[in-house]
């Protein structure tokens, strides 16, 4: 090993990656069958091409509206349909995670018995089933227009997802830890309270933040349903043509997602 | 006192990973064991205080059987038995103290363990420790923000925390250095003298087991090869349990090893333990 033997007998070998699927056959046949399926399924598309002309002409209101938005004619409705959205958000993400955090240690293999691993993951995978629009129509139905189904919309799904990534985060923790806080003698809420949570509670933060977020988005539109909120407000003034109002509030919509984009970021950073 | 009898272990796999294992520990022996990777070492101390289930055998400390416990039994048994870890397996993210301290949630109640209000006692029992391993002044750090040889001490203390008749160790040096090694060897060694406390350490570095342990058992596949004192470890044994190589280089760094380390026992305690530090 003194020196970097250069005559090797198999210099010149070629090397190239192996492709992820060996048999060349199978791979092209794949690769065009893909690219047939594409070409056939965009032909397959009707299009009306003098609607989409005409489409053009309503999308470039929409668009003047957006650049000259009207804040002071609809005023009162906008503050009303902010302050149900914000409060259906923030009382439906805080819901949601005290329902989520069980649920999803429930639902996580590695520390839940078999049969809570299955009622825990069948509530997720029924509340994960169901888009917002499908819940909020339902919800909507039973408890009539207005916040409170919205606010049970978001509840609802915000369970499927937090619990969801909380299982899954729980099922990828150092095993090694929570070995270490069993082998004191320590119980199972305890290996939770020392082994699991330290290492899930700054993705669990971060997650809400995220879901605060996406239920704030949500809820202008499942308002269009008739879930109250911003979406309520934005969906009656694009049906009085109003779109200088309707840009108004998609500003305003902009600008809250930007604040807690932001704000989370750093709260994220900061609980690491 | 350790006492195992017997002890089998048949994974789901079908892998057999320890073939009939007897053997016993008086109070404040060390014991090094060693073998090939893959010969049932972690295995075999971990069937000690059941985190993993023996197939078979009888596992006794003192006079308790460890084997025929049920669930709230096993976790009292738990207490009794100190582990320290491969790679510290420290929880990251809780600071030093509430890391020693976790050494007590057997003995404390969920909602204590929950507020952290640890009795005072255990408390002074932690602190106390700390300072043995030379760490006072980093209790409120978070495990994460410290070297690997100062999270190995904080594992140690979380280990004699729960005041044990035991202790398993799991290749206690895996990822630390040369030098940091023998010190983490040395104060396990030590600490065991202090308390008479047995032990028995799971350990790859033949050499450094033989310069610090009272006792060596061989595993080779399951079975246990060799069992006897550190010099008894000739060439051929070694081949025994290892499979054929030239054990003679291992012999000649033993050796210089061994001079390296000739002038450390002299010093006074504390001064070794500045070291640490």
């Amino acid at each position: 090993m003194t020196s970097s033997s250069v005559a090797s007998p198999v210099a010149g070998r070629p090397w190239r990656k192996r492709p992820f699927i060996v048999n060349a056959r199978l791979r092209w046949s794949l690769y065009l069958g893909s690219l047939l399926y594409l070409v056939l399924a965009i032909s397959s598309v009707s299009v009306n091409w003098s609607r989409v002309w005409e489409g053009l002409d309503r999308g470039w209101r929409f668009v003047e509206g957006f650049l000259v938005p009207d804040f002071a004619s609809r005023w009162g409705d906008i503050v009303i349909g902010m302050q149900e959205s914000l409060t259906m958000t923030l009382t439906s993400t805080v819901v949601g995670i005290l329902i989520s955090v069980p649920i999803g240690i429930g639902a996580a293999r590695n520390i839940a018995p078999a049969p809570v691993y299955a009622v825990c993951r069948s509530i997720i995978a029924l509340s994960r089933s169901f888009q917002e629009i499908i819940v909020a129509i339902l919800f909507v139905a039973m408890f009539g227009f207005g916040p409170l189904a919205g606010f049970l919309t978001l509840s609802f799904a915000t369970i499927g997802f937090l619990s969801k990534l909380l299982a899954e985060d729980i099922e990828d923790i150092d095993e090694a830890q929570a070995e270490a806080v069993r082998a004191t003698g320590g119980g199972w809420w305890q290996i939770v309270n020392y082994a699991i949570q330290p290492q899930v509670m700054p993705r669990l933060i971060g997650l809400s933040l995220y879901r605060l977020d996406i239920n704030f988005r949500e809820s202008a539109v499942i308002g269009i349903v008739g879930a109250g909120g911003i979406g309520a407000t934005l969906n009656t003034a694009i049906d009085r043509y109003e779109y200088d109002t309707a840009g108004a509030i998609l500003i305003i919509i902009i600008l809250i997602v930007m604040v807690s984009e932001y704000s989370s970021g750093y709260v994220r950073k900061w609980v690491q | 006192m350790l006492r195992v009898e017997n002890l089998r272990k048949r994974y789901r796999t079908g892998d057999e990973a320890l073939k009939n294992v007897s053997f016993s520990v008086p109070a404040g022996e060390v014991v090094g064991l060693i073998g090939p990777s893959g010969a049932g070492k972690s295995t075999l101390i971990r069937c000690i205080n059941r985190l993993v289930e023996p197939t078979d055998g009888n596992v006794f400390l003192n006079d308790l059987n460890v084997t025929r416990l049920g669930r709230n039994d096993l976790k009292q048994a738990r207490r009794r038995i100190g582990m320290i870890f491969q790679e510290y397996a420290l929880v990251e993210r809780l600071s030093v103290m509430e890391n020693v301290l976790s050494g007590r949630l057997g003995y404390v109640s969920f909602w204590q363990s929950f507020t952290r209000r640890f009795p005072q006692a255990d408390i002074d029992k932690a602190f106390a420790l700390l300072d043995r391993v030379g760490l006072t002044d980093h209790a409120d750090k978070r495990a994460d923000a410290l070297s690997g040889g100062q999270r190995q001490r904080v594992g140690i203390a979380r280990a004699l925390e729960q005041d044990p008749e035991l202790l398993l160790v799991d290749e206690p040096t895996a990822s630390l250095d040369p030098k940091t090694s023998r010190q983490i060897m040395r104060l396990i060694c030590e600490i065991c003298a202090e308390r008479n406390l047995p032990a028995i350490i799971n350990i790859h570095d033949v050499v450094l087991a033989q310069s610090f342990v009272d006792r060596i058992i061989g595993l080779r596949a399951g079975e246990v090869v060799f069992d006897g004192a550190p010099d008894a470890l000739t060439e051929d044994v070694l081949s025994r349990i290892y499979g054929e190589e030239d054990w003679a280089v291992l012999r000649r760094q033993h050796d210089s090893d061994e001079s390296d380390d000739a002038a450390d026992p002299k010093k006074p305690v504390e001064e070794r333990l500045v070291e640490l530090v």
